[in-house]
């Protein structure tokens, strides 16, 4: 077994990367802490000293923050409920064999490594721009009157190009856990005399319903941060999140303080989801 | 295996599922071919799939106009140069955990003495940083003090740790989201004008970080290190051990065990390790979006520059995310199953 030799390289070895990501972890977050009780502005020099909770009072009281705070939550939950329906749908259907299997999947998996500001203004322009966007078109053709995505519907706008980037991700995942389910155990149901949805109702679901935490709890974590589909599309004055309100208050506000406070009440809601995450990885390693 | 499906059926599932695929990849053929219409064209009504004239212009004009190829080296000189360093870190930290676990604490201080003993230490400080009125950012090396005094109990906790605790640790780290550490990056990247600027011997407002490759490709590269150290670890601990006990009792050396016996099988994961960080560095649009606009901008700042209209200019927009994506797009398809196994942390295989 291991070695005195190798044991002590191995603590070496890992070094490096412990003090980088303790670094990581520890510098931003002690000085946001510091920020976040400092009265701190960039154009006012002045403006300094101890400022108790009053940064995190008036980012609180801020009459965005309630509905920065629906919408960061609106968009979790519009987006899961989008990708983990779709996925599971796309994972059954592309976990049958068909002509060009492997086309399809590469077609269905692509938006995925499409950069955020690409789609969000690819969509914003070429799909949903109420003259001249392809949705327009479309909703002509059917003699409907177009809609104005982007205007009318800022948040579900959002939701549908943010959910079309992790569609992907939720049914490559899910994709990748069918392919481990027991064929034979569907065939035996068949055989029972189980009709297509209760197989799927008794034997796929039950089979997905991991891999479904796992989508659930991964996309939280990146779904709380979306940023720059909501930057550049210029929506975040009608359905900006809490990522994008601690942008504003630095680069519109300039208030340093402020926004130190409203990054750590963001902290404080992403561990409170990510201790669910490490519980369920960790779970996951011991077995 | 006797599973009947009727021409019919099957028949059925191909073309809801061509659809269903065709529909999902339609935005990026649609901005693919957009890119080659004439900014006319591109407006006219009804629009067409394919144009009656096509033209490489709009390429051209996207070139000159904002100079793609200096993002698309910008881009590069990012994601390649953070891969290369992530990697300098995670080998050996991926190895370690592999093939040299520490099974129990080394140092055996219950949790609560741990607890104790660090917040004990962010109470001090703060019992120092109160009678100061809070405001040291004059005095920068206070400040180092005062990070070292809660840092360094929390390093030791953590360096430890037995393997599987560190490893956790390692995945939390991914999950501090970007606006927490929004303002204390970007002060300590933009440091004209700011706070702990003066040392006394040197000024950092001299040495900006600000739109610099200094602070931007170490910046992503702890931004993946995470992942990418869970990545290599999944990769490594499916080498079979006992190939290494074998090289053992031949007489090989740590030396050449790790490079004749290891290197070589270590090299798929490490590869595909690779490709999977490149995709997340190149699309990463948090960071670069507030902490670049020009030396060190990549394609994605450079896409939302395309976000304030000035006359027609789809065809342009549609040209400029056609060559911004193209490359990562072609990367992307070789790299699928990796891409489950990095993003979910080794939790669904």
């Amino acid at each position: 077994m291991a070695t005195r030799q190798g044991q002590a390289l191995g603590r070496l070895a890992l070094a490096p990367s412990v003090i980088a990501l303790s670094t990581w972890s520890i510098v931003p977050l002690a000085l946001a802490i510091y920020f976040a009780f400092l009265r701190y502005r960039l154009d006012n020099p002045d403006y300094s000293g101890f400022a108790g909770w009053s940064n995190f009072y008036y980012f609180m009281i801020d009459p965005f923050f309630v509905r920065d705070l629906f919408n960061t939550f609106a968009l979790v939950f519009n987006v899961l409920a989008m990708t983990v329906i779709g996925g599971v749908l796309f994972a059954v259907l592309l976990d049958r064999p068909f002509w060009g299997r492997g086309v399809v999947r590469v077609l269905v998996i692509s938006p995925f490594f499409i950069m955020p500001t690409v789609s969000a203004l690819v969509w914003k322009n070429l799909m949903m721009h109420p003259v001249y966007g392809l949705l327009a078109e479309v909703w002509r053709w059917f003699g409907a009157k177009p809609f104005d995505w982007f205007g009318s519907a800022p948040l579900t706008s959002v939701s549908i190009v943010v959910g079309w980037q992790w569609l992907p991700f939720a049914t490559l995942i899910l994709l990748t856990a069918m392919q481990s389910l027991d064929e034979e155990q569907k065939d035996a149901a068949a055989m029972d005399g189980a009709g297509p949805l209760n197989v799927f109702r008794y034997i796929t679901l039950p089979h997905l319903m991991r891999p479904i935490t796992v989508v659930i709890l991964i996309e939280t974590i990146f779904l709380l941060n979306v940023f720059a589909e909501i930057k550049v599309t210029s929506v975040g004055g009608f359905a900006g999140n809490l990522t994008y309100l601690v942008f504003s208050q630095l680069n519109d506000a300039n208030d340093v303080g402020e926004a130190a406070a409203g990054g750590l009440i963001a902290v404080l809601l992403a561990n409170i989801v990510s201790v669910f995450l490490v519980r369920i990885v960790g779970r996951n390693l011991e077995a | 295996m006797a599973r009947k499906t009727s021409v019919a059926a099957s028949a059925a599932t191909t073309i809801v599922a061509w659809a269903f695929g065709l529909l999902m990849f339609f935005p990026i053929l649609w901005t693919a071919l957009a890119a080659f219409k004439t900014e006319a064209n591109a407006y006219t009504m009804p629009q067409t799939l394919f144009s009656s004239g096509w033209t490489f212009e709009n390429f051209g004009i996207v070139q000159e106009r904002s100079d793609y190829f200096r993002y698309v080296f910008n881009t590069v000189v990012i994601s390649f140069g953070s891969t290369f360093l992530g990697i300098l870190f995670a080998v050996p930290a991926a190895w370690s955990m592999a093939f040299q676990p520490i099974a129990a604490p080394t140092v055996k201080l219950s949790g609560k003495v741990w607890a104790l003993i660090i917040l004990g230490a962010v109470a001090l400080a703060a019992v120092i940083l109160l009678p100061l009125g809070w405001d040291i950012s004059d005095r920068p090396l206070l400040a180092i003090v005062l990070l070292l005094l809660v840092g360094v109990p929390f390093g030791v906790w953590i360096y430890t740790r037995r393997t599987g605790d560190t490893l956790l640790w390692m995945l939390s780290t991914k999950m501090m989201p970007p606006a927490g550490a929004l303002i204390p990056i970007y002060l300590i990247f933009n440091r004209n004008g700011l706070v702990f600027r003066d040392w006394g011997f040197v000024n950092l407002s001299d040495y900006t970080l600000m739109d610099s490759f200094w602070g931007m490709v170490p910046l992503m590269m702890l931004l993946n290190l995470p992942i990418v150290i869970w990545m290599l670890y999944t990769y490594f601990k499916e080498i079979p051990f006992e190939i290494l006990e074998a090289a053992r009792m031949d007489g090989a050396s740590l030396w050449n065990e790790l490079t004749r016996v290891l290197t070589p099988m270590a090299l798929p994961g490490i590869a595909s390790t690779v490709l999977l960080n490149i995709i997340l560095a190149w699309n990463e649009a948090f960071w670069t979006l507030n902490l670049t606009n020009k030396y060190a901008a990549p394609l994605s700042f450079f896409i939302s520059e395309y976000s304030s209209p000035e006359g027609q200019f789809w065809a342009k927009l549609s040209a400029a995310s056609t060559m911004a994506i193209a490359p990562i797009l072609v990367l992307g398809w070789f790299s699928q199953r990796q891409l489950v196994r990095g993003l979910t942390f080794g939790a669904v295989k």
